[in-house]
């Protein structure tokens, strides 16, 4: 017997996981944990795909999760390179230091 | 001949373009040549064409000669063509002739200026366009000679530019005469509107046949016109700039403001006349405005101290004569007295010039004096061209003012009160003429040291002078032998003269009252020349200088039109217009400082900004489904 999930509880925790993700990514202020916190913010994109996917019996969903692992992937490669690049330059990984195009 | 028209504008225009592009490379003698080379030329071919004209009248009445297709937009058709009558003709000897000899006395009398090229130059110019006004068959070519010959006297007015008062009697000569050509361009708009043409003869056929005598229209056209004519003939009430116009050197105020530009408007009222006699309103306006100018200015002319200022009132007040004969129907007596004018009022000009060579300069005619003895060609010369502009016989001058006296008697469209005006001017005339002559030519002698003219100044006096007497014999009273052989040539050009039925000794009388009143005005100016007399004068003072201001029209136009202007000017000088704009400007930079501030530079304020804008239009997506 397996103990389904219902369709909103898995969306909830998607809404969770986004609202945890974006409260990271707007209060933190080391580059490194913002980058985890759009990650966090993918994955909850990606809890809400499978779950609907799950919930409406269409295979969409879980092909549309593969797809952001990707996207997620090649954006930590970038976005780490960045980071790399950051601390190079600015000796600190605080986003505030790169407010040089303060209007 | 007549197929060389176009070579009598078309040399002086070349002269100038050659003295203009290479003027400054050219040694003296060879500008000097090139100028009146161009002027001289243009004169030989007119008198050549002139002849031709006379012995083989074409059957049209006039020759005209299509140069080139000027411009064809919509129903506009403006031909570059020149067209030769009668009238045409006249204008255009005096021009060539008149032209010729001045610019001849020009070369010694500008001989020792450093912009000599630069006068021949502008001076051709001026010959050039003159000679387009006046051959012009289309009225738009009339316009561009007439505007361009505003542009000469401009120019010349303010040739020697160094001196700020001159450049302001430039400007203002300049703007006083475009006041009315505003009238005259509206004149011409109002034209094309009605008519659909441009083309004067075309014009006059139509409005004669499709405006009745005193309609609306034609009145408001002629009216129009005649603003134009008024600006550019010194005419009440824009004759101001006239006197200031003598800045110029002395053979500009000969050439532009005594013989030939100032008549412009003579000549326009003349060419019109068919539009003229539809509107006889306009007509008497005319009539008024010459006989008020020819009396003003004659007083104002009776109290100057500058000699070229005297000579300067002088003309207007011909002018004045000339609007009176056009305005009472005498038309060509009114062309006629351009012609005797031109002759005699170049040479008092040139001869005041000679005088002023002669004094170093020196224009105050009671700093002059005895100079009869010094000068005494010059003396000759100036004493003929002073019988003729005071109406005495036998010279030219004799002739045409008695015309005019004699129509503003008998014409039906006159009145007692204009033939009262035209022989207190001629009173006045030989008063102030003669005044001139004594002071600055009877009496001690002031100076001993004078300049000598060069013979290039003197025969052109001469040759003025013969112009002066050889014009009475073109038209002379028939009471006294004469034939009318002016008046019979321009009788296909322009309507003959009616005039009432007279009495036998009427003619004889008037003429006789003329000469009687010209006389008096000489015996009241060697009254008032006497030296004790010119102390006693002092009483009336306030009064000669107000006469001396011109009547205060300088005055008067500084308090009520240029004052309020220049306080509207001061009221503005922030531009109240402007406001709304520097306001627009100003709302644009404070958006721009408060969006600036938008852009911190915190990358958490951004994505906050878009997760708030998310949400925000998720929402409104949401209620709206």
């Amino acid at each position: 017997m397996t103990a389904v999930v219902p369709m909103e509880h898995a969306l909830l925790l998607g809404a969770a996981l986004l609202a945890v993700g974006l409260i990271g990514v707007l209060v933190r202020r080391n580059l490194l944990f913002m980058l985890l916190s759009i990650e966090i913010m993918l994955n909850a994109a990606g809890v809400a795909l499978v779950a609907a996917g799950a919930g409406w019996r269409q295979v969409d969903g879980e092909i549309m999760f593969i797809f952001i692992l990707a996207v997620a992937a090649s954006e930590v490669a970038v976005g780490l390179a960045l980071l790399l690049q950051f601390r190079r330059r600015l000796g600190t990984l605080d986003s505030g230091a790169a407010a040089t195009m303060k209007g | 001949m007549l197929e060389w028209l176009w070579i009598v504008p078309a040399l002086p225009l070349a002269g100038f373009a050659a003295l203009a592009l290479l003027g400054p490379l050219l040694p003296r003698r060879v500008a000097a040549a090139l100028g009146t080379g161009a002027a001289g030329g243009a004169m030989i071919v007119a008198v050549a064409a002139a002849w031709q004209f006379i012995a083989q009248t074409p059957a049209a009445g006039a020759f005209t000669q299509p140069l080139w297709q000027w411009m064809r937009v919509g129903g506009l058709d403006v031909a570059i063509s020149l067209r030769l009558d009668e009238l045409s003709l006249v204008m255009m000897l005096v021009v060539t002739v008149v032209g010729f000899l001045i610019v001849v006395y020009s070369i010694g009398y500008m001989s020792g200026d450093e912009g000599y090229s630069r006068f021949f130059a502008y001076m051709n110019l001026f010959v050039a366009l003159m000679l387009l006004l006046v051959l012009a068959d289309n009225l738009v070519a009339v316009y561009l000679g007439w505007e361009g010959v505003g542009l000469c006297s401009y120019l010349l007015i303010g040739f020697w530019y160094r001196d700020k008062a001159n450049g302001r009697a430039a400007r203002k000569a300049f703007i006083v005469t475009r006041l009315g050509d505003i009238g005259l361009i509206v004149g011409l708009l109002l034209i094309f509107d009605k008519l659909g043409t441009l083309n004067i003869q075309q014009v006059l056929a139509q409005a004669a046949a499709q405006w009745p005598a005193g309609s609306t229209l034609a009145v408001a056209v002629a009216a129009l016109l005649l603003a134009g004519a008024v600006g550019k003939s010194a005419q009440l009430p824009l004759q101001v700039w006239l006197p200031d116009a003598m800045a110029g050197p002395t053979p500009v105020s000969a050439l532009i403001h005594a013989a030939t530009m100032v008549t412009a408007g003579v000549y326009l009222i003349a060419r019109m006349h068919v539009l003229f006699k539809l509107a006889p309103p306009v007509m008497l306006l005319v009539a008024m405005i010459g006989a008020a100018t020819l009396l003003i200015a004659g007083v104002s002319a009776a109290t100057q101290r500058d000699i070229k200022r005297v000579i300067a009132y002088s003309t207007i007040s011909q002018i004045g004569y000339m609007f009176l004969a056009l305005g009472i129907g005498a038309w060509a007596a009114g062309v006629f007295h351009i012609v005797t004018h031109a002759f005699f009022k170049s040479l008092l000009f040139l001869g005041a010039g000679v005088i002023i060579h002669a004094l170093s300069g020196e224009q105050d005619l009671f700093q002059m004096g005895g100079l009869r003895r010094a000068l005494p060609l010059t003396f000759w010369m100036f004493l003929i061209a002073a019988a003729a502009l005071a109406g005495l016989p036998p010279t030219g001058g004799f002739a045409s003012k008695e015309a005019i006296v004699y129509f503003s008697y008998g014409s039906p469209q006159s009145h007692w009160a204009l033939f009262a005006a035209a022989l207190a001017g001629v009173f006045l005339t030989g008063l102030y003429t003669f005044r001139m002559v004594f002071l600055a030519f009877l009496g001690p002698p002031h100076r001993v040291h004078l300049h000598k003219s060069p013979p290039s100044m003197l025969w052109p006096l001469v040759a003025l002078a013969a112009g002066v007497l050889g014009t009475a014999v073109l038209e002379w009273p028939h009471d006294l032998g004469g034939r009318a052989f002016f008046f019979d040539f321009l009788e296909r050009a322009l309507p003959p003269a009616t005039s009432l039925p007279v009495g036998q000794w009427t003619v004889p009388l008037i003429q006789a009252a003329g000469v009687a009143a010209s006389l008096a005005g000489i015996a009241a100016a060697w009254f008032i020349t006497r030296p004790a007399r010119q102390a006693a004068g002092a009483r009336a003072e306030a009064l000669r200088r107000f006469w001396q201001a011109g009547w205060g029209f300088d005055w008067l136009y500084n308090k009520a039109i240029i004052a309020p202007l220049l306080w509207l000017v001061r009221l503005d000088r922030h531009d109240v217009v402007d406001r709304l704009y520097i306001a627009l400007e100003h709302a644009a930079a404070a958006g721009h400082r408060g969006m600036a501030r938008l852009q911190t530079g915190q990358i958490a304020w951004y994505a906050l900004a878009i997760a708030a804008g998310t949400v925000a239009v998720l929402t409104i997506m949401t209620v709206l489904a």
